[in-house]
């Protein structure tokens, strides 16, 4: 598939499904998140479109000489919950990264019709074999934390959640549990 | 009264920093072979598949396995007859780190200020705890400790009389609580006893014992073991796709504690369990 993401790219897709993705993706975590709150709240333009596009929870290590970035596997999604559904209003139409999310989260994607995907957690070695291009395209003094603009080739994802509630942590659990999974009283 | 120079110090540490985050130990990579010989789930096996690929490219190719290098967890066993010369142990430690990290390539995720959040560029400081002990050597063991996974780390202080049961709900409840975020298989650190302060140190110590090695006490192997199969009862699976897999191992260690505590500390560790040490 490729960048950016039409509603029927995204509609078409269903928990579970497997897929390469390829074109451009954002990087952004904590940091890039609270600094983009604030403009979006104040209807202020932000440095990236993200119309049509994916942001990707991760800050990469750095590149070795020669290379085009370090190790670049996904952080934990949930951090970032609180600002995605204002992001998700503005058309960004997905987002990668690792472990549950919130249930306004799930419900925003539903309404504004965008996948929560997932890369392999720790991965970070073989995910970089798939980005061809990275530039920082906002917020160069946050570091590994700034937003940097990727090109990817194939990049290997699974759609966790898709715009229909469909759950992959869910339907994949539930075969092989044979004791809640679930903490008591939610996750904290 | 044995010298050794913080230069020793400093290399050493600097090279347990880079290798820890580059080469998996064998224990650790056992243990994917271990998981994929009984991992049912399709989705699970792919899961610890990739996750070994990741291993060899990270170690041929001089990168993170993960690209979350952590923060520095250095314990340190300092011979009582040993003569740290030439500066500081910490400074000496810590300037390890940051030579290990800058010439590493490996990413800086430490900010000086829990307030303020501004990074300190070289991954320094590390957390740094030291017993003194009988001898004339330096025992030095680096752990490279995620932050995705720390996160869910957990301590309760039980009544005696939650006892054992209530031990054992709570070790679990963490391994629920951690779920897919932490990046399962986990690896458990749990620390019983002692203090509020105690506990928290032992779970963290716990994690340095070779992965899939017994506990020296029967009576807490037994243990470790029936919580083994039991968190892998829950279905979370590698990465949270599903599957039997939800943690490759569970170590405890105990401390003598108060006739009124139960102190229970887990420290939850993920899949990229990046330890080394050297003895000097």
């Amino acid at each position: 598939m490729r960048t950016p993401f039409s509603d029927a790219d995204v509609e078409s897709l269903k928990a579970g499904d497997r897929v390469r993705i390829s074109g451009v993706i954002y990087t952004a975590r904590d940091a890039a998140h609270a600094r983009l709150l604030p403009l979006i709240e104040k209807g202020e333009a932000l440095p990236i479109d993200v119309t049509g596009q994916i942001i990707y929870y991760t800050g990469p290590s750095p590149a070795r000489p020669g290379t085009v970035i370090g190790s670049v596997g996904p952080t934990t999604a949930s951090r970032m919950d609180k600002f995605t559904p204002s992001l998700l209003k503005l058309g960004l139409k997905g987002t990668i990264g690792k472990g549950y999310r919130g249930q306004p989260v799930k419900d925003a994607l539903k309404q504004y019709k965008a996948i929560y995907f997932g890369a392999i957690g720790g991965a970070g070695a073989v995910l970089s074999e798939f980005v061809r291009k990275a530039e920082v395209v906002a917020y160069e003094d946050l570091g590994t934390e700034a937003i940097r603009r990727l090109e990817v080739d194939a990049f290997p994802a699974i759609v966790l959640y898709d715009c229909h509630g469909g759950d992959l942590y869910q339907d994949g659990q539930k075969v092989y549990a044979r004791e809640d999974p679930y903490p008591q009283g939610g996750h904290k | 009264m044995r010298e050794i120079h913080v230069s020793a110090i400093t290399d050493a540490v600097k090279k347990l920093c880079m290798e820890a985050n580059w080469s998996l130990e064998p224990d650790m990579l056992r243990a994917f072979d271990r998981a994929l010989g009984t991992e049912r789930s399709a989705a699970g096996k792919q899961v610890l598949t990739i996750l070994k690929q990741n291993a060899e490219m990270a170690r041929t190719r001089q990168i993170p396995y993960c690209q979350d290098t952590g923060m520095v967890i250095c314990f340190v066993e300092l011979g009582q007859d040993v003569h740290v010369t030439g500066g500081g142990l910490y400074d000496a430690i810590n300037e390890g780190v940051s030579q290990g990290y800058r010439e590493g390539y490996l990413r800086a995720s430490i900010v000086r200020s829990p307030f303020d959040r501004v990074n300190t560029g070289d991954n320094t400081p590390a957390v740094i705890h030291v017993d003194v002990v009988p001898g004339a050597t330096v025992r030095i063991m680096v752990m490279a400790k995620g932050g995705g996974c720390e996160n869910r780390s957990k301590y309760t202080m039980l009544t005696p009389a939650a006892g054992l049961p209530g031990v054992k709900d709570f070790v679990i409840e963490c391994v629920k609580n951690a779920g897919p975020d932490a990046c399962p298989p986990l690896i458990l650190g749990v620390g019983v006893g002692g203090t509020f302060e105690k506990s928290a140190i032992l779970s963290k110590k716990a994690l340095f014992r070779e992965l899939g090695s017994p506990n020296p006490d029967p009576t807490l192997d037994a243990l470790e073991q029936e919580l083994l199969a039991r968190a892998n009862r829950l279905g979370i699976g590698p990465q949270g796709y599903g599957g039997d897999t939800t943690s490759f191992g569970i170590h405890i260690l105990t401390y003598p504690c108060h006739i009124t505590s139960l102190p229970v500390a887990v420290t939850i560790e993920c899949h990229a369990h990046r330890h080394k040490e050297v003895t000097l």
